[in-house]
């Protein structure tokens, strides 16, 4: 009896090298030859990143994702929102994450039976059922050597053996009865430069992505709320569900009481439309001469707009052409290797001294006979600014209700780069 | 797999060679692989055999573990089906979960064996825990076993009738599992899902949705009546039912209501290029013309306005389903506000970036208007993935305009030179879409284009050489400096493809260049035979269109050419030679078609269209899996086109009589007469409502204000506007504050009308509903606080066997008490006033609401809190402060106060920029209560268990007049916080609290005696407050 069924229908996890190392059925079971369709159109595309999200077979659709060098591949027989099936394989992912300290193929292999307790209880009949992390966490308790160890001893099991009552309260997100002897509320404020600047160092394109993650540790039923200097600023968001949301359309205050744990608060962005200062400025000069078999590469990265505070943890990467067989180089400061297989280039520069300037200077050895690259390679750059969020956004305060103690309240401010590339 | 072995070692060294050889197939993709080890693998299963037998929970858990690991790698182990299923009634909460695993997977090919397990679940089933009461369904279901489907029907009816939220929500997920085993239960299965609809609990609605998408999508009647409450719980639902519930809603929308956008559609289908030079002011303009004849269904407004903030979900499906609900029913001059969040989505992960990036590439098609502003989001970075630069590339090349072509190509230069070939090739065919489709760049494109046609890679020449083929087609005109530049070209390129295209161009323009034409020819047919198929076929066109142009000079030629061609290896080749031999060469048997050769090869041809892959994509629903293929997956839904007149909007109206009915049936027969006793019934539904229903009824207050004009001489139609009403638009969103104090003045008048008896019926019924209204618009303002308190008492519900429910208020006290008169508060006058809403800053908090008013000619700045003096234990929820208060503006805020169930006084400093006052709030005892709703049969039991010390009477006056039981009700309400208990006897009259601090009960009962007396008794633990109370209501009945 083949009915039409919503939803996820199968999930196998495959690994880099084409090995299917765990599947799970929520209906009947479909087999692994599904697969082989996957399979062909990784063949097809050129690298892993190719590989088509959605891909339609005779009898099914796959949708899959790809993280940490696992591909999700989730069976489907019937129309449904693709993002729907993307973002709940996502979430998977996290968890696993969350539960094991990494997603990878050994934590999955070495812990199947959590993973399979995991997912039967993250979907039902292929529909999401408890995803948030702390419900799942007070009905599978996250594997820690100590309890490793003591469950082989005692034999115990590393289910809850209370139930757990937060997926029946008004506030999901959160379990009950939390109880800390030093009460904590951290918040990490982090602002990512999305930048590309062309040629003569002019911006092309900057915004600033935010995100405020916290660290939360309060006992009982804390109602927090949490207020900026200029709210404004804030010129697109996307909450936590456990956001008020019409406390911030009225007062701009997010108002909400907080899961357990790590979370992310609130995701932003300040829009385009305001000027985006940029920290950094790049001198380069990479040159590849006309029937030569080498080539110039002079790269000399400055501080700029970093109101006052150091630059560090700079790392430029940079994917050069394929004619490039190696290169020449000497950094004033840092090292640099260059991986003659991928073509790439990478020099972890550290902190910027404004003093004297970091430099990568050198030649640049060519394919004899192949001809000059046309394009020159786009620098990639990272950094970090410790103390401050270049979009200037401020917490106000952190007040918190509904319960008596007082907790302790940090923020940090952070500002690294984004997806920050230079055109060359 | 490694884990296992650690799990092995511990046990003993014997099994553990047992352990490699398993190992060895594990890293084989493919099952069978395991064959040939299947005589180790029986000794295996021998061994788990016994684990489970034992009688250790650690072997046997043990056991289930290797068990579950194997089912995961996709191993068979269904032979230990009978060894494992003894365990299911086991104690262990772990083993018991992996047997649910094995038998959820195998269940369906061991029927026999399985039904063994049933009972177990049958039992379950009736546990008093909720919790295992669910898994107990889900597990059920979950066995597909069709000899189960009567005991699965049985068990789905009664968890849907369960008093936990959650079970309910199994339930709902069970109907669609029941329904995919055995669909010839439909009809039963709908009944249930009818049921399941009516639920409140934002915890149920999705699944059930999602139900009624699986097992009925077409009987959208079913939503009707539920689609109000849809609309408002949408907000609190969790995320994954909110996607299910907004592409269903979506779909009931566009089968219930008019289009917004109708007049628009004569101005034709938008892409074409016309609409390109159409500004937005045009558009909006368009829009306010077509909204002088168009009024939008209050309905369609409350879906739109309740998902809009759904845009700001983390949840990158509900963003993406808010952005198609908006596309497909939105106004247009409204949809914009949705690419904002669509762009944000472009910074999630690679597979989100593309399924958003196709719905913004089908979007942009049509209105280009609404993704312009974020142009720059969709540059093209370098690590960029090919398949989402190629997107973004579309995309951009859809949003060019005049305006922006020349960034745009400035942008496209960078992109032509990517190292990233594919990427450069598709760059080539963007900048030739750009040139044909803004006339201003064309030149500017195809010199770029030329200039390529010198780039050292093949493949960017290959593609600008097809590109400039397609340009020139369009405007052939003056061109012939291009072509004489590309026939110079020819030596150079060797991709087929671009070698096809300039012998083609050469050919079709000869007359043009005269002088190259034939030459170009010449060397062409030196090299024929080692050119590909594509560039022959195109040597043999050019041949013979220079033949019929040229013959003198190319008549040997061409033969030559044709010669070659007749003996050529492939068959296309040599049936064209012999296709235009005949043609064009004339002989005797040639017919009369020779004559119109030059017509037919030389005919003017149409230049290709340069279009958007993307273009016919708009007829799928945004956001769905056959949007992204392009094709129609199976079970997709169609959405349907806008009615032309829309159906009756009252179907939507929830009647009053719904639960009414079930009430009046416990009432007595006279109580019926009255209609005004139906408002009553109204508002105790409502109570049981999730406050977040309240939008609509908000939504009919305002209806209801506007219409008591037109109204008020007709007591009769009273009832029936006071239910929802539809005639006119109801767009206005007025802010909470000036409806609060527009209930204020509301029943002011209220008390003066009392007066005056006779209108008053109908009136008070108006004004009451009004002030219900506003107070409820603020509920909804608090709404996610809210439901949680409902939710809370749901599970309080199923704690306490009371099955008693803490109700969202009937009636709430208008009354202003003054805190800070303006005289002594220099200008700012305070009042405060209890709104009887469960208070969002914490369940034992009594919320009060302040309206602060400034009564002096200048702002006053930063309101706050200063220095409190409470009593010990009585805590305070501060307002935010207000920076600024305007002359003549008021502001309300609400503040919450745990008075610890005494009536003593709060005091606090009330300062501002540069004073402070004191003041002090002091509760009135009746305001310390919550209603709570419960069956007379639930009353009564509580009751007895609440005598002696715990009970307090009096025997009071009733005044004549106030001894009709809706008087009763209303003054009691008025004086107190109380819920109706529906009473079976006509003279008692019973209301059913708890105080909000500690939760004890309070019940409160009037029995009406012989000459207009009656006995006031109450009920409850907190027996100081109960005599506070007593003494409080003694006079409310004897007042005239």
């Amino acid at each position: 009896m083949c009915f039409q069924q919503k939803m996820i229908h199968s999930l196998f996890l495959i690994n880099c090298s084409g090995d299917i190392f765990l599947e799970k059925h929520w209906k009947s079971v479909v087999s692994q030859s599904v697969c082989d369709y996957f399979f062909e159109a990784q063949e097809k595309a050129i690298d892993v990143e190719n590989v088509p999200p959605v891909i339609s077979t005779p009898h099914h659709y796959l949708i899959s994702i790809y993280r940490d060098k696992i591909f999700f591949v989730s069976v489907i027989q019937t129309e449904v929102p693709p993002l729907f099936v993307i973002e709940f394989l996502h979430r998977v992912a996290d968890t696993f994450q969350d539960y094991f300290g990494e997603c990878s193929e050994t934590a999955i292999k070495d812990n199947v039976v959590i993973v399979y307790e995991l997912l039967e209880e993250m979907l039902d009949n292929g529909f999401p059922l408890a995803t948030e992390s702390n419900i799942l966490k007070e009905l599978i308790k996250p594997p820690t050597i100590l309890r490793s160890v003591v469950n082989s001893i005692t034999g115990s099991s590393n289910v809850g053996d209370t139930l757990p009552t937060g997926q029946l309260s008004n506030i999901p997100w959160r379990r009950a009865g939390v109880k800390y002897t030093n009460n904590e509320a951290y918040f990490d404020v982090i602002e990512e430069i999305d930048a590309i600047i062309d040629k003569s160092g002019s911006t092309v394109f900057a915004e600033i992505q935010g995100v405020i993650d916290s660290c939360i540790k309060l006992s009982g039923m804390p109602d927090l709320s949490l207020s900026f200097m200029n709210p404004r600023l804030l010129d697109d968001v996307s909450f936590h569900p456990c956001i008020r949301f019409k406390r911030w359309e009225s007062e701009r205050v997010l108002s909400f009481i907080p899961p357990d744990g790590n979370f992310r608060l609130i995701s932003y962005r300040v829009s385009s439309q305001n000027l985006v200062a940029i920290p950094v400025y790049v001198k380069h000069l990479i040159s590849f001469k006309e029937n030569s078999s080498s080539g110039r590469f002079d790269v000399t990265i400055g501080p700029k707009q970093n109101m006052g505070k150091t630059v560090e943890g700079v790392v430029m990467t940079v994917h050069m052409p394929k004619a490039v067989l190696n290169m020449n180089l000497t950094a004033t400061q840092g090292s640099y290797t260059f991986d003659p297989v991928t073509k790439v280039l990478a020099w972890d520069v550290g902190k910027i001294t404004p003093q004297k300037l970091p430099n990568l200077k050198g030649i640049v050895n060519l394919q004899s006979g192949a001809p000059k690259p046309e394009e020159n390679p786009s620098l990639n750059i990272q950094f970090k600014i410790q103390q401050l969020a270049i979009s200037g956004l401020k917490v106000n305060r952190l007040d918190m209700y509904g319960e008596k103690y007082k907790p302790f309240k940090g923020v940090k401010y952070i500002t690294k780069a984004g997806k920050f590339q230079v055109r060359t | 797999m490694s884990g296992n072995g650690i799990g092995y070692g511990e046990q003993g060294g014997e099994v553990a060679p047992e352990l490699a050889q398993e190992a060895a197939p594990t890293t084989a993709p493919s099952v069978p692989a395991a064959f040939g080890l299947f005589s180790s693998d029986t000794k295996k299963n021998e061994d788990l055999k016994q684990m489970l037998e034992s009688s250790k929970d650690s072997a046997k858990l043990d056991a289930m573990k290797r068990i579950v690991g194997m089912i995961a790698k996709g191993k068979n182990a269904s032979e230990l089906f009978p060894a494992v299923v003894k365990n299911v009634a086991s104690k262990n909460i772990e083993i018991k979960k992996l047997v649910y695993v094995y038998l959820m997977r195998y269940a369906e090919e061991q029927q026999d064996l399985a039904l063994l397990s049933i009972s177990t679940f049958q039992r379950a089933l009736k546990d008093p825990n909720q919790l295992i009461r669910a898994s107990a369904l889900r597990v059920l279901s979950s066995i597909r076993v069709p000899i189960i489907v009567p005991i699965m029907m049985l068990a789905i009816k009664e968890a849907s009738s369960d008093l936990s939220p959650y079970v309910r929500k199994n339930a709902a997920h069970a109907i669609q599992k029941l329904y995919s085993l055995d669909p010839e239960q439909k009809e039963m299965l709908i009944e249930v899902i009818e049921k399941l609809l009516r639920d409140r609990s934002t915890l149920v609605a999705g699944s059930v949705v999602m139900a009624f998408e699986e097992v009925c999508p077409d009987r959208i009647d079913l939503i009707h009546k539920n689609y109000r409450k849809l609309c408002n719980l949408l907000v609190d639902v969790e995320e994954w039912g909110q996607v299910v519930i907004i592409h269903m809603l979506t779909r009931y929308a566009r089968t219930q209501f008019v289009s917004p956008w109708k007049t628009d559609e004569d101005v034709g289908d938008e892409y074409n290029e016309n609409n390109f030079y159409e500004s937005d002011e045009e558009q909006k303009e368009k829009d306010r013309k077509v909204k002088k004849t168009y009024t939008m269904d209050p309905d369609h407004r409350l879906l739109l306005r309740n998902t809009k903030p759904l845009l700001q979900s983390r949840n990158a499906a509900v963003v993406m389903a808010v952005a198609q609900l908006y596309w497909h029913l939105a106004p247009k001059s409204e949809a914009g506000i949705i690419s904002k969040s669509l762009v944000r989505l472009l910074r999630s992960n690679r597979e989100v970036q593309y399924i958003v990036l196709q719905n913004i590439a089908t979007m942009s098609i049509q209105r280009k208007g609404m993704f312009e502003p974020y142009l720059k989001s969709f540059y093209v970075r370098s690590t960029d993935p090919t398949m989402i630069k190629t997107l973004k590339l579309e995309i951009m090349t859809n949003l060019a305009n005049e305006a922006n072509i020349s960034t745009l190509l400035r942008e496209f230069q960078t992109y032509v030179k990517s190292q990233d070939k594919q990427f450069a090739a598709a760059t080539i065919q963007a900048i030739g879409r750009c040139a044909t489709n803004i006339s201003e760049v064309t030149d500017t494109c195809l010199n770029g284009l030329v200039c390529l046609l010198s780039n050292r890679d093949e493949i960017v020449v290959a593609e600008s050489v097809v590109v400039i083929k397609k340009l020139l087609q369009t405007q052939p005109a003056h061109h012939g400096e291009i072509i004489k530049h590309m026939a110079k070209l020819l030596d150079n390129i060797t991709v087929p493809v671009a070698r096809a295209s300039i012998l083609w161009l050469i050919g079709e323009y000869c007359e043009r260049v005269p002088k190259i034409a034939p030459d170009v020819l010449r060397k062409t047919a030196k090299s024929f035979t080692n050119e590909d198929d594509l560039v022959k076929l195109q040597i043999l066109n050019l041949g013979a269109k220079l033949y019929l142009t040229n013959s003198k000079q190319t008549k040997l030629l061409t033969q030559y050419v044709l010669n070659l061609g007749k003996y050529d290896q492939s068959y296309d080749i040599r049936d064209r030679t012999r296709f235009i031999r005949q043609l064009i060469v004339p002989n005797e048997k040639s017919g009369a078609l020779s004559k119109y050769a030059k017509k037919i090869f030389l005919a003017q041809k149409p230049a290709p269209l340069l279009e958007s892959p993307f273009k016919d994509r708009d007829h799928f629903q945004l956001g769905t899996l056959s949007h992204t293929l392009n094709s129609r997956a199976t079970g997709y839904l169609e959405l349907s086109d806008w009615p032309e007149v829309a159906p009756d909007p009252a179907v939507r109206n929830v009647e009053v009589a719904e639960s009414a009915k079930e009430w009046t049936a416990i009432l007595s027969k006279t109580k019926k007469e009255k209609p005004t006793e139906k408002f009553y019934s109204e508002s105790e539904e409502e109570e049981e409502d999730s406050a977040s229903t309240s939008a609509t009824e908000s939504e009919s207050g305002s209806e209801s204000e506007k219409e008591r004009k037109e109204e008020s001489s007709s007591n009769e139609s009273s009832e029936s506007s006071s239910s929802t009403g539809v005639s006119s638009d109801s767009e206005s969103e007025e802010s909470t504050e000036k409806k609060t104090s527009g209930a204020a003045e509301e029943s002011d008048s209220e008390d003066i009308k009392k007066k005056a008896k006779e209108i008053s019926k109908s009136r008070s019924t108006f004004s009451s509903s009004d002030t219900e209204s506003s107070s409820s618009e603020e509920s909804s303002s608090n709404s996610k606080s809210e439901s949680d308190s409902n939710n809370d008492s749901d599970t309080e519900k199923s704690r306490n066997a009371t099955s008693s429910k803490v109700t969202t208020q009937v009636f709430v006290p208008t009354k202003m008490h003054e805190m800070l008169h303006r005289m002594t508060g220099k200008g700012l006058s305070a009042h405060y006033q209890f709104s009887r809403q469960p208070c969002i800053f914490g369940d034992r908090m009594v919320s009060v609401q302040v309206t602060l008013t400034n009564t002096s000619d200048q702002k006053i700045e930063n309101i706050h809190i200063g220095e409190k003096k409470l009593p010990p234990g009585m805590r305070m929820h501060e307002f935010n402060p207000i920076e600024c208060l305007e002359p003549e503006r008021s502001v309300t805020v609400s503040m919450g106060i745990d008075f610890c169930d005494s009536t003593q006084t709060a005091s606090f400093q009330l300062c501002t920029k540069d004073d402070h006052f004191n003041v002090n709030i002091q509760p009135p005892v009746g305001e310390l209560l919550l209603p709570v709703t419960m069956s007379e049969k639930d009353f009564k039991k509580e009751q007895g268990m609440l005598t002696g010390m715990n009970e307090t009477s009096a025997t009071i006056d009733v005044a004549p007049q106030n001894s009709t039981s809706r008087v009763i009700t209303e003054r009691l309400m008025k004086a107190a916080n109380l819920g109706v208990v529906p009473s079976g006897q006509d003279k008692i009259h019973r209301f059913a609290a708890k105080t909000v601090h500690s939760g004890s009960l309070m019940l409160v009962t009037v029995e009406l005696k012989e000459s207009s007396t009656a006995q006031l008794i109450i009920n409850t633990e907190k027996t100081v407050i109960g005599s506070v109370l007593l003494r409080e209501l003694k006079p409310v009945l004897s007042q005239g």
